[in-house]
């Protein structure tokens, strides 16, 4: 498999290298978050509270693990459906965020505010939570640790296998990709 | 009358709800090695590849191959002739989840309260459960590990009759159009024509408990499935919605009669971790 590497926390400079369709391997520092982790930062943001962490640059994984048997850094970690996030997404890119991982759909308003903060998102493989899970290399909890699997975990990934579906253009592979293969049967 | 304990229903559910998990079943991986053969996009084989890579994984280092091991959904058919000794059938089947995912290290993902979201206090319990009374003395438990993702893009309409077959075939493809990547593609796609509201969801349900490649033993059902597949892999959605010949693994239909006035149609979408046991006790 040809891929790009791609380090996060992200640097906007890389952003015009990174289209849609782009197989990845990311290394760095990610953040995990999905629902419950979502919803209590966007109450934080509407009370003037901060954010647990330095969102600038960062990474968002959508992912609720399964708990790590004895020995293991972390259970299964796919990625979970990103749209369910996308009512509180624009406001995180605002403040700084640069890539999220996720897979399906975002609204338009996500894609628009990716085009207007310059941000990416990736897909991850839905149902490949052993073999991901192989490429993160650390996991520590901090912040929301009441919430388990929904907790914000920092994860150190290694070559983590990822696909642009969103650049910053606000090209979208879902649609790319599908007409793409449709013609094909059409024909 | 023959004599089934409670402990046993345990531990055979506690055991099955791992096995699910960990273990995908030969028909799914096949449709993966066969899908593999017939896939175009270049993305899409790399993620045919992936697949079958985690099952290997989930399998050989017993981890779920999926995060997300979710609601056990049971289709348990009871011998009218055996006798459940110890307590009742649905707090075995609980027990037995609670069991099987607790010390199966798999996720904890249902909330008590739908609105609140407050989390439930029994680990992953309550199971969604149906029982069928069936002749004989034998109970015959199928599980299945459900994942959210696909079962929030699934989805049941009341059509008209005069919709007919052209109306059915249209709403299940603009479902699984709808559900596009979210569903997390290649998908099994059930459907459920007939009865009435809440029998034709169930309806769907159950056709996905058939295993892939098995076909409606009713001859007109069997060929509507072909066709669908067809039309539907047709759609250019592809493995994870990234492009690609392989968005359905298998199609599934089962129908029951229904009003003079209704036609219930429901389509329950599976990603393609199909996590189906059974047991025969």
């Amino acid at each position: 498999m040809c891929a790009n590497k791609v380090s996060s926390p992200i640097d906007e400079q890389v952003l015009p290298s990174l289209k849609a369709g782009d197989r990845v391997l990311i290394s760095g520092t990610i953040y995990t978050a999905r629902d419950a982790a979502h919803k209590r930062m966007s109450e934080a943001l509407q009370k003037g509270e901060d954010l647990p962490f330095n969102i600038k640059g960062q990474t968002i994984y959508y992912v609720g693990p399964t708990p790590a048997k004895p020995g293991q850094i972390i259970g299964s970690a796919g990625p979970t459906t990103s749209g369910r996030m996308d009512k509180y997404t624009p406001s995180l890119l605002d403040r700084g965020l640069k890539g999220m991982i996720g897979k399906g759909y975002r609204s338009q308003e996500v894609i628009d505010s990716m085009k207007k903060n310059k941000a990416v998102y990736f897909a991850a493989i839905g149902g490949s939570g052993a073999l991901i899970a192989r490429s993160i290399k650390s996991m520590e909890v901090i912040a929301y640790e009441d919430l388990g699997p929904e907790a914000i975990y920092k994860l150190t990934v290694e070559n983590f296998p990822a696909v642009v579906i969103i650049d910053n253009e606000g090209t979208d592979w879902y649609q790319v990709g599908k007409e793409q293969f449709k013609k094909q049967a059409d024909q | 009358m023959r004599t089934i304990t409670y402990k046993e229903i345990v531990e055979r559910v506690s055991k099955m709800c791992q096995e699910a998990n960990f273990d995908l079943g030969q028909d799914v991986v096949e449709a993966f090695q066969s899908a593999l053969k017939n896939e175009s996009s270049e993305t899409g084989k790399d993620i045919l590849e992936q697949l079958i890579l985690n099952a290997d994984i989930a399998k050989s280092e017993r981890v779920p191959m999926c995060q997300d091991t979710g609601v056990s959904v049971f289709i348990v058919e009871v011998g009218q002739d055996c006798h459940i000794a110890g307590g009742s059938i649905y707090n075995a089947i609980n027990e037995g989840v609670k069991k099987g995912y607790e010390e199966g290290y798999l996720r904890h993902s249902i909330v008590d309260h739908p609105i609140t979201r407050e989390k439930s206090k029994g680990y992953n319990t309550p199971s969604i459960i149906h029982i069928e009374l069936v002749p004989g003395d034998e109970i015959v438990i199928h599980m299945s590990a459900k994942g959210g993702g696909s079962e929030n893009m699934s989805s049941l309409k009341m059509l008209k009759p005069s919709d007919g077959l052209e109306g059915i075939k249209k709403y299940i493809l603009d479902t699984v159009a709808m559900a596009g990547p979210n569903a997390c593609p290649p998908l099994v796609v059930g459907v459920g024509i007939g009865g009435n509201f809440e029998r034709c969801a169930y309806l769907a349900k159950k056709s996905l408990f058939r295993p892939i490649g098995h076909r409606s033993e009713r001859p007109e059902l069997a060929q509507l499935e072909i066709e669908l597949m067809e039309e539907i892999n047709k759609l250019g959605i592809g493995p994870q919605g990234m492009g690609g010949n392989t968005t359905a693994l298998d199609v599934k239909i089962e129908i029951e009669p229904c009003h003079i006035a209704a036609l219930p149609v429901s389509v329950n979408l599976n990603c393609h971790a199909s996590r189906h046991k059974e047991v025969r006790l």
